[in-house]
Parts: C-alpha cells; sequence; structure tokens
C-alpha cells in the first residue's frame, strides 16, 4: 500500500543550523497494517509523515502509493488517498464552518468538487448517522460551528472526518497529546474503532510506549531520522515497556559508542 | 434633506455589490486585498470606453467586471505563486492598475452625459411601465410631495440586481466548491489535507471579488455620468466600512445573514457620508477623512465597549467579595468581644 525507499530529507543544507531530519528510511506498509510509531523529540517522526502526505518532497528517495510513484505530487492532489489528523485540535477542522459543513468538506477529499450544495438533506441524515456512530452527541449540533466545541470533541470530529471517506492510508501526528487524560482515551478508543471498522492502513505517532505497544499490529522506534528498531506482529506481542526502553538506550548507546570511536580513529 | 438620502440608498446600493466582494476577500478568505481602489476604476474604464464606442451598456459592464476578474486573477497568482505577502500583491496590482486604468481611458475622466448609460438604458422601460407615476400618485394622495424622488427607477433595478448577487454569493458558498474556498480562508492546512486546490481557490476567490468591485465601479460610472481615473482613492476602506458597519449592526452569524448585513452596511455607510457631508462644517473633500473616522469608530468601539462592561462585571464581583469579607470580619470582632466579655 506504501512503500518508501531510502528517504533522505536535511534542513539548511550547507548551514551550520544543518539537520538530517530523514537519513534512508526504509519502510514498506501492507494493506491494513496498523504502524505505531515511537521515538525521541526531533527524530523525524513528524517529518516522515509530512513527506508521506507530500507537505514536504524528499530530497532524495522514493514515496509510492498503491503501486503509484507518488514522491512528487503535490499534498492537495495527494490528499485523495490520505487521511490526517494533526496533534493541535484547531488544526484539523474548519472553525467558522458548522459541523456538517466540515463534514460536506471532508466528503469532497476523494472526489472532484462540484457546484451542487455541499449539505443537501440526504447528506445530512448521513451525516448525522455517521456522528451517532462516535457516540459523542454531535449529531445534535449539526449546525454548531465547530470552533464552539471542546479540544476533545473537536479532534474527534477531525478523525471522523479523516477516516469516514476510507483513505488508502491514515496518518496520525500524536493526535491524543493535547487533550486530558479522559479525552485521550475517548480519542484513542475511537481511533481503533474507525480503524477496525475501515481496515484502514494506519502510521501513528505517539509518545506514550503503553499506547504505542497496546495498539496496531506492528510498532517502529526512530531516531535522528533512523528507524531503530522494528516490531513485527509476533515480536509485538511480548513487547513490554521496560524492553522498548531498554532496547532504546542500548540502541542509542552503541550508537553513540560507534561515534566516539569514528571520533577517536 | 430626504430627497438626498434617497441619493443616499441609491449610491448605497451600487457600492453595496463592491462591499460583498470586500467581504468575500476580507472575511471568506482572510486576504486584505487593496487591489479593489484598482479594480473599481477598471470597471468604469472599460465600461465608459466601451459605452463611447457604441457597446451595449450592459454588456460593457459585463466587460468591465470580466477585466477585474483578470485583474484580481493577477493579484492571487502574485501571491500564490509570486509567495509575495497579501498586502503588497494588493498594492501591487493597485498601483499597476493605475496606469492600465489610464491607458485604457486614454485621459483622466471620460464624461457620458451624450451617451447611453445603463440607466438610461432602463430608464425608457421603466417610463412605459409607469410605477414611477404609481408611488408618485400614492405620495400626493397622502400630501408627500416635497418627499418624492426624481424617480425610483435605481433604487428598484439596484435592488433587484443587488438581490440577485447577493443570492448567487449565498448559493455559490454552500456548495461544494465553496466550502472549499471558505475553508480555504479558513484553515488552509486543513483544506489542503481534503484535497481543496488552496491556491487555485485563492486566486478564484480574488478574480471574483474584484470582478464584482469591478461592475459595482462600472455602475458607479454610468451613475455619475462620467469615468473618473481617481474615482478608485480609498475604495477598500469603504468597502470595510460597510462590512464593519453592517457586522456590527446586523450580525454575521450565518451565510445569508453576513451578506445581506454587508447590503445594508453599505447603504449606512453612504447615509452617514450623505448627513456628515451636509453640515456646513464639511467639505466633498472631507469623505475620505469621515470614512477613516467611521473605520476606526467601528472597530475601536465595540471593543471598548466589551472592556467597559467586563470591567464593571469585575468590578460588581470584587464587591461582593469585599462585602462578604466586612461581615466576616465584623462577625469574627463580635466573637472576639463576647469572649472578653
Ligand atoms: N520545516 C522545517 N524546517 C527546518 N527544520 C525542520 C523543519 N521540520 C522539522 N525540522 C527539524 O527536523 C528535525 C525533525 O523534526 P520532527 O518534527 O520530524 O521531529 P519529531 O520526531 O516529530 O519530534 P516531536 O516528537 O518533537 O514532534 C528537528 O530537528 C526539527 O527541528
Ligand atoms: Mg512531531
Amino acid at each position: 500500500m506504501l512503500q518508501l525507499k531510502q528517504i533522505e530529507k536535511v534542513f539548511y543544507e550547507g548551514t551550520p543550523d544543518e539537520k538530517r531530519a530523514l537519513q534512508g528510511i526504509d519502510l514498506k506498509l501492507n494493506e491494513g497494517d496498523f504502524v505505531t510509531v515511537i521515538g525521541s523529540n526531533g527524530a523525524g517522526k513528524s517529518t516522515l509523515l509530512n513527506v508521506i502526505a507530500g507537505v514536504i518532497f524528499p530530497d532524495f528517495g522514493k514515496v509510492t502509493i498503491d503501486n503509484q510513484d507518488a514522491t512528487f505530487i503535490p499534498e492537495h492532489r495527494r490528499a485523495q488517498w490520505i487521511g490526517r489528523v494533526f496533534q493541535d485540535p484547531m488544526a484539523g477542522t474548519a472553525p467558522h464552518m458548522t459541523i456538517e459543513e466540515n463534514l460536506a468538506l471532508a466528503l469532497g477529499r476523494t472526489k472532484k468538487r462540484s457546484l451542487l450544495p455541499g449539505v443537501s438533506s440526504k447528506r445530512k441524515k448521513e451525516f448525522r448517522e455517521i456522528l451517532s456512530s462516535i457516540d459523542i452527541g454531535l449529531e445534535n449540533r449539526l449546525t454548531t460551528k465547530v470552533g464552539l466545541l471542546s479540544g476533545g470533541e473537536r479532534q474527534a470530529l477531525s478523525l471522523l472526518m479523516a477516516t469516514f471517506t476510507k483513505p488508502k492510508i491514515l496518518l496520525l501526528d500524536e493526535h491524543t497529546a493535547a487533550l486530558d487524560p479522559s479525552r485521550a482515551e475517548l480519542v484513542t478508543r475511537l481511533t481503533k474503532e474507525l480503524v477496525e471498522r475501515h481496515q484502514l492502513t494506519t502510521l501513528m505517532v505517539t509518545h506514550q510506549m503503553d499506547q504505542a505497544i497496546e495498539l496496531g499490529n506492528r510498532l517502529m522506534m526512530m531516531d535522528a531520522g533512523q528507524i531503530i528498531f522494528e516490531a513485527n506482529e509476533e515480536d509485538k506481542k511480548d513487547l513490554t515497556v521496560e524492553h522498548l526502553i531498554a532496547k532504546f538506550q542500548e540502541i542509542r548507546g552503541k550508537k553513540m559508542a560507534n561515534d566516539r570511536s569514528l571520533l577517536t580513529v | 434633506m430626504v430627497t438626498s438620502l434617497y441619493g443616499a440608498v441609491e449610491q448605497g446600493l451600487i457600492y453595496a455589490i463592491m462591499a460583498l466582494g470586500v467581504y468575500l476577500t476580507f472575511r471568506i478568505l482572510d486576504f486584505p486585498d487593496l487591489t479593489v481602489d484598482g479594480s473599481f476604476v477598471t470597471g468604469g474604464a472599460v465600461s465608459a470606453v466601451m459605452i463611447v464606442n457604441g457597446y451595449d451598456p450592459f454588456v460593457s459592464i459585463l466587460a468591465g467586471g470580466l477585466i477585474g476578474f483578470f485583474a484580481g486573477c493577477v493579484t492571487g497568482i502574485l501571491h500564490t505563486h509570486g509567495k509575495i505577502n497579501p498586502l503588497l500583491s494588493g498594492i501591487i496590482m493597485m498601483i499597476a492598475l493605475y496606469s492600465i486604468n489610464l491607458r485604457i481611458m486614454g485621459k483622466p475622466t471620460i464624461p457620458l452625459l451624450n451617451e447611453t448609460t445603463w440607466f438610461k438604458q432602463i430608464g425608457t422601460w421603466w417610463e412605459q411601465s409607469g410605477i414611477d407615476a404609481a408611488i408618485f400618485s400614492l405620495f400626493s394622495s397622502m400630501g408627500m410631495e416635497e418627499y418624492m424622488p426624481k424617480t425610483f427607477l435605481v433604487i428598484f433595478s439596484m435592488m433587484l440586481l443587488v438581490m440577485i448577487i447577493k443570492k448567487m454569493m449565498d448559493w455559490l458558498l454552500a456548495t461544494e466548491a465553496g466550502l472549499a474556498l471558505r475553508a480555504t480562508g479558513d484553515n488552509d492546512r486543513m483544506a489542503k489535507s481534503f484535497s481543496a486546490n488552496t491556491k487555485g481557490y485563492i486566486i478564484i476567490g480574488l478574480g471574483i471579488s474584484n470582478g464584482m468591485v469591478a461592475v459595482s465601479g462600472a455602475m458607479i460610472t454610468h451613475y455619475n455620468g462620467f469615468a473618473d481615473i481617481n474615482l478608485g482613492i480609498g475604495m477598500i476602506i469603504v468597502g470595510l466600512a460597510s462590512v464593519i458597519i453592517g457586522e456590527g449592526l446586523f450580525g454575521k452569524d450565518k451565510m445569508a445573514r453576513a451578506t445581506l448585513a454587508v447590503i445594508l452596511g453599505a447603504i449606512i455607510y453612504r447615509i452617514i457620508i450623505s448627513l456628515a457631508l451636509r453640515m456646513d462644517f464639511f467639505d466633498a473633500s472631507d469623505m475620505k477623512l469621515i470614512t477613516a473616522v467611521i473605520v476606526v469608530g467601528a472597530l475601536v468601539i465595540p471593543v471598548w465597549w466589551r472592556q467597559f462592561r467586563d470591567r464593571k462585571k469585575r468590578m460588581a464581583r470584587k464587591k461582593e467579595i469585599d462585602a462578604q469579607e466586612q461581615t466576616h470580619t465584623e462577625g469574627a470582632s463580635q466573637i472576639a468581644t463576647t469572649e472578653a466579655d
């Protein structure tokens, strides 16, 4: 479904601020894979998702989506295959538009937009049904401006908007990080439900190791622009948070030792 | 006095088309577009030249709108593809249009006194319809001859036209494409993540806006009976004043409500100006200053009013707490005295 080959991305190349955000990323997602991504701050997780979504283009390497070369397809055209939810609950919805208008906009992701009414009475009914499926009472507030919703409600709506049109790939970037614990739990539960319901191929960045272990069928750990550890369905079953931390320190320690030996040579 | 009010309403209705255009950029696209000062004149210039050359007046207005549309698109392209900041893109285009407008006109003013303007054209038909005569007889039967305008032609025709344009705008902004246009102005990043070609929408949106502005400019030219190269100076502020006054007085919750508010805002703005100009103290040349004061007032007064109200609320609450403390300490001192007894 998604394949990344030798992806490189350097910011501020050739200046003292040079930042190698991605260094030779190879990754393959099969249809229905749900991969959780963990890694320290600045590891390149968001950059990776941005390369997949076409927000930024890689300096080197190839992105293939559904057997089609997508490396340099611009974001708004690639979006027909990709659903996204951002960390900031404000980022995924249009605040001055109503819930039904936001949903209608989300419908336009997969097909060309026409000059027909965005919110028809038929669609209104569909929207109400879709909203009641997440069961947080939004189905009775179709004409409420989204800016008036709480952060948790907005994020739940963003998630719904990103998934109900069944994207080929779903990208989630710490989409529960800005919410309080109970709301985060709700959005996590919804994520699980929606991904399962629509059988979505998903890449989810999270800072919570337990969440990364609990959700999905694969896990990967990033550091300094590289994938430093991967666990498949089998490995993931007996993975624990302690395991992960130990793994991280072990790999990172080795790398640092290597760097040091490089320096002394 | 009253008859000058009719004039204000007539002009207000014509300028309302421009104000709707400004609303589209300023509020919907969140793009402060200064092209308006130029494209307003462009509409008038194109239309005037075409009339002088014998074209149909209505066709000339549409042609003016079309050229305005292209001018707006250029501003959009400067911003989206040239990465020039929105204000600067508009200013550049405004300056460029000044020269272009002079080129189109060939001279700073074109008189249309002896030409068939759109209002003259529909005027013949209007007289035959006898509506004016009917209303006039109504006025005189009530003994209000003094309060009669020369004709209701402009008010009626413009009301009809403005309502048609408003309805079209309401409809457009509720279509699938319209929703994407609004999302582009509301949350650019989100719009892109839902397949909206935001650059395209900005360009088209600016085009439509300036097309409307140019149509308005063309109609004012017909109304005034001449085209003038300097007619557009400060037009953006006039548009803004209409939008702010309208929103402030009539609300902006629903789209259809907001567009109506902008139209009424444009009319009220003209009425305020005409009342101000009736004062001996003001000259016609003070109009821009009055406009500036209106805009500042409309922007600042609501904010000050809200601050004042919140402050009063806070003070009231604080007094409550002070009063509570008072009774508390009084109570305590009473206990102390009883204990001492
Ligand atoms: N647009 C950009 N311009 C310049 N540098 C950038 C840009 N985006 C990311 N970087 C840099 O690239 C590196 C990787 O950033 P990225 O946001 O991908 O990290 P992350 O793994 O998502 O971290 P976090 O967990 O903090 O979100 C960082 O050092 C960051 O400063
Ligand atoms: Mg990040």
